[in-house]
């Protein structure tokens, strides 16, 4: 059993399980769609003085920075406590592809050269991370969602501005890997 | 009490998340390279089951807990902004390995470093919302 919990689940339990996290907050009364926080924390800070996007009620969406904290707990309990520490067995076509672009095989969860401790000294890589969360926190908004809210939630409630945005991400998506990270990345 | 079951279920996104491995940047590489089923298996079980879920529940006029009946409000319609919005994020997405929720389980898990893709993902957010009327929708 503990080789089970500690070794990465198999994506039919893990699907299965995202599932699940989605009925439960709509029995809960609530819709999962993670994005929404950046939101809620803009107007939490005080932005609706000054923008009139943030100024809504948002102590209403409390419930979802407590999730948002969760999350965070649910990483570290998973670290702590069920992980192996094996590297992530992602195929070899995409080893030797990253190899091209000067990213090691996997040596744990994430690469080092983007996210290691010593990666937070260079600016090219700090620059690259911020570049990254400025499209994620525009892009989410101005498409009204994530993957969470649009590619599980809405795509269960078969809505097509769902899979529209669903489709964008994969524009975004497939556009970054073959075109801008061979340029950026080497 | 009631806020304990929000963070409960945050817990249990949190671990789901990093046991599937789709808070890796790898995985989410492996995707957009079309090289594994792996990420494709975790969002495609997890919309049939959405779909069904969904469609029983509207069928059967569930109630949630409280019991109030389970509405989910449909998006508005429109192309422009999802196409567009979509794909800014995806490229966010593919660059940083990260949607918005494994940048938290992240932090939890100790990439330190994951703080400045929020950090900025929330001052993106901030941008879209002073822009929010030039731009199309």
């Amino acid at each position: 059993m503990k080789e089970v919990l500690l070794a990465p689940w198999p994506w039919y339990i893990s699907g299965a399980m995202i599932a699940g996290i989605m009925v439960l907050l709509l029995f809960l009364g609530k819709s999962f769609g993670f994005s929404s926080n950046f939101r809620t924390i803009c107007s939490a800070c005080g932005a609706g003085k000054r923008v009139k996007f943030f100024d809504f009620n948002w102590k209403s969406q409390i419930w979802n920075i407590l999730f948002l904290i969760g999350s965070i707990l649910g990483g570290l309990i998973a670290h702590l406590f069920l992980t192996n520490g094996e590297p992530v067995a992602i195929a070899e076509s995409t080893i030797s592809d990253l190899a091209a672009l000067g990213i090691a095989a996997p040596k744990g969860m994430q690469p080092e050269e983007l996210f290691g401790m010593a990666s937070l000294t260079d600016p090219f890589n700090i620059a690259l991370l911020a570049f990254g969360g400025l499209l994620i926190g525009f892009g989410t908004r101005y498409a009204g969602g994530c993957t969470s809210g649009h590619a599980i939630s809405g795509l269960s409630n078969l809505q097509l501005p769902s899979l529209i945005a669903v489709i964008g991400f994969f524009i975004g998506g497939l556009t970054m890997t073959f075109i801008g990270l061979p340029l950026i990345l080497k | 009490m009631k806020s304990l079951r929000f963070i409960l279920a945050g817990i249990i996104f949190g671990i789901v998340m990093t046991k599937s491995e789709a808070i890796s940047w790898y995985r989410i590489q492996e995707m957009f390279r079309f090289q594994s089923f792996h990420m494709y298996g975790i969002i495609g079980t997890a919309v049939v089951l959405g779909v069904i879920a969904v469609a029983l529940i509207k069928k059967y006029r569930l109630r949630d807990f409280e019991g109030n009946p389970i509405v989910i409000a449909p998006k508005e319609k429109g192309i422009t902004r999802y196409l567009i919005g979509g794909t800014i994020f995806g490229l966010g997405w593919a660059l940083t390995g990260a949607c918005p929720g494994p940048m938290f389980v992240n932090l939890g898990y100790g990439f330190i470093s994951m703080g400045i893709v929020i950090i900025f993902a929330t001052l993106g957010t901030y941008l879209y919302g002073v822009v929010k009327d030039r731009l199309p929708h």
